[in-house]
Formats: C-alpha cells, structure tokens, sequence
C-alpha cells in the first residue's frame, strides 16, 4: 500500500516538474521535439534512480554515523557528476546505440536540478502515508526515485507533443518562444492539479 | 566596460530570468510572496559574488580538462557555508526555502557566470559582475514575487490590502508559470525593444 502511495503522489500529486519545479531548464530547453524529448527523458530516469541509490547509501552508511551531514550537498554532486561521467563512459562501451540515443544530453544532466532535489529529498524529507509519516527506506527510495522520473517522462513528453503543434500557429510576436510555451505549462499545471487530494 | 556598467548590466541587458532564461527553478518555485523572492535572491547573490571572486583567483591554476569539477565544488563549498549562515541567523527563511538552498549547486547562473565571466576577467571584476547579475536576480524575483503576492493573496511584503482571498491558483503551481510568462511577454514588448 504504501508503494502504491507512492507511485500515485510522485507520478501525479506532486509531479516533480508540474507541481515542484525540479528540473525545468532542460524541460524548456529540449522539449522543442518529441524525439529529444524522449531521449532526455529516459537519460534522466536512469540517472535518476542510479544516483538516488548511491547517494542513499553514502548518507546511511558513511555521513550519519560519522555525523556528517552538512557535507550532504557537496558530496551528492560530486556523486552525481562522477556518476554522470561513469554512465557516459559504460554505456559507450556496452551499448553504442544507446549511447547514440542518449549521449548528448549525459552531460547536461549533472546541472539537471531534478537530480540532487530526489537526492536529497529521499535523505531528509518525511514522507506521509495516511496517519503515520516516516524516512524511507532503500526500497521505497528506489521506487519514488523511478515513480518521480517516470512522472517527468510524462509531463515532458505530454508537453513536447504540444509544442510542435505550437511552432506552427502564428502567435503574437512577444508571445514567441518562451513566453506562450511557459502559458501551455501553466495550464497543464492546472490539469495536473486536478490530482491533488488524491492521496 | 566601466565598472559601474559592469554592475548595471544584470538588470536589463543580461537580466538572468527574462534575457538568459537562467535559474528557472527557483525562480518558479520561490516566489510564492514578494519576502520569499528577495530572500531567494539574495542567497543566490551571496554565493554568486563569493564563488566569483574565488574562481577569478584560481581559473589560471586549474587544468582546462577538470575546471567543470573544480568549480562545482567551489560553488558547492559557499552553498554549505550559506546553509550554516541561514539555519543560525534565519531560520524561518532556510524552512520557507528549503530544497531550493542547497540547489544553488545546481543553479546554471553560478556556473555560468563562471564560465562565462569570472575565469577571464580580474577580482575585483567578478566580485561586481556578481553582485550585478545577482542584484537583477534578486529583483526579477522580488518583482514575480510582488505580482504573485498581489493577485494570490492580495498583500504586498505581508501588508494585507484587500480583505478576503486572492486567486488562489497564483500561489500555487499553475501561477507561477503563467506570472511568468505573461511578465516575460511584457519584458519582450515594452524593455527589450530599447
């Protein structure tokens, strides 16, 4: 039950682009194609979930026990940007077509803010199922890492589709680009919010 | 470039939130009120100005093929000491902020000021190149955060002027993205031309 709680507030209540602005540059700055969306989207999942991980087993096994908490946001981008690097450098390796599909947006992800937010939110935030709220565990990290970047997927595909058919109507010249793309997020928002009281 | 336009020029020819389109998720997700902007605002240019200065004064020392690390955990040094500076002198803002403090690791106008700045240019330079495009920083925000605070709950900086609710959809998600792109479009119509 609980992992079903979850899932449904990481994928929609609190949908991590919608809802917390986690991560918004590269979502404006990519989602001009369904294509590159979708690249960015599944690099993000995986580094996502991978870096959660680590850094939840850096902080349990090595920052608490020796009462080190502060160092909580210097060591997770360090974490994450070597993590980055390693990704880039396996996947070369292993699977070149992969690499082809999400290569250029690797590097972009170690500023993707969306990364050290999960990072740190599973560390620090109390979560609330019903009447009780408690820290997670490794297993529901894992899962509210994959849920919250599967929900990221969702609002950055969704939002990519609208803005190719965007490019083709003739808006207001001040209205051009940035400005009309951040009113359709707006609206979406509101749909999204339609979730809220769910759980 | 004069020292003072140095300092000026993040207000409108560099302003970082509606020029560069740096830094949005702060920007979205901070500017709940005009006080929780400038709050914003003002971290950011704490770790702006300090981060400068020390990347002007390591940048000749640092190889080319790690500079990216290294600056990283520069930024990420000031952020830690800002954290400690917050939770000691203003709590209730380090709660109202949360995340988005130590966020500013990742916040592109740092890292890209010293990219684009500090690494070139003098000290003293980059000290004021962060306070200028700190300083437009903060005063974006501060302006989305008066506009939010207007139509949301009707008051300004706390000072309550229209009884009752506002439009409640501004102090949440949806508001945010549409304040901001309806201020971007009037920035474009009325300041950009110029």
């Amino acid at each position: 039950m609980e992992y079903l709680i979850i899932i449904i507030s990481a994928i929609f209540v609190n949908n991590i682009l919608l809802a917390q602005f986690l991560g918004i540059c590269p979502f404006l700055g990519v989602s001009n194609k369904l294509s590159t969306a979708t690249g960015m989207s599944g690099a993000v999942c995986f580094v996502i979930t991978l870096a959660t991980v680590v850094t939840f087993l850096l902080n349990k096994y090595l920052l608490v026990p020796f009462g080190l908490e502060f160092l909580q946001t210097i060591s997770f981008i360090l974490v994450i940007a070597a993590l980055v690097q390693m990704v880039e450098i396996v996947l070369k390796k292993i699977s070149p077509s992969m690499y082809q599909a999400l290569g250029i947006f690797l590097p972009l992800i170690t500023t993707n803010c969306a990364v050290l937010g999960v990072a740190i939110t599973v560390v620090t935030k109390e979560f609330t199922f019903g009447a009780e709220s408690h820290m997670l565990n490794l297993a529901q990290a894992v899962v509210y890492a994959l849920a919250t970047s599967v929900g990221y997927a969702i609002a950055m595909i969704l939002f990519a589709g609208l803005r190719e058919h965007l490019a083709g109507n003739d808006v207001p010249k001040s209205f051009k680009g940035l400005p009309i793309a951040l009113i359709t997020v707006s609206i979406m928002a509101m749909a999204f919010l339609g979730f809220s009281g769910m759980v | 470039m004069s020292k003072l336009s140095i300092i000026t020029k993040g207000f409108i020819k560099d302003n970082p939130t509606f020029v560069l389109v740096l830094g949005m998720c702060p920007t979205l997700a901070t500017t709940t009120s005009a006080m929780n902007g400038l709050e914003m605002g003002l971290a950011t240019l704490f770790v702006l100005v300090l981060s400068n200065m020390v990347i002007s004064a390591i940048a000749p020392l640092v190889p080319d093929k790690v500079h990216i690390p290294v600056y990283i955990v520069v930024i990420a040094t000031f952020v830690t000491v800002l954290q400690f500076i917050m939770q000691a002198y203003t709590p209730g803002a380090y709660q109202t902020l949360g995340l988005f403090i130590p966020l500013i690791v990742v916040n592109c106008i740092v890292l890209g000021r010293a990219e684009a700045f500090a690494n070139k240019n003098g000290i003293v330079d980059s000290a004021l190149d962060g306070i200028g495009i700190g300083l437009g920083f903060t005063a974006s925000l501060t302006v989305i955060g008066i506009v939010r605070e207007i139509l949301g709950s009707g008051s300004i900086f706390g000072w309550k002027f229209i009884s009752g609710d506002g439009i409640l959809a501004f102090v949440m998600a949806p508001g945010a993205f549409l304040a901001l792109g309806y201020l971007m479009v009037l920035f474009n119509k009325f300041v950009k031309k110029n």
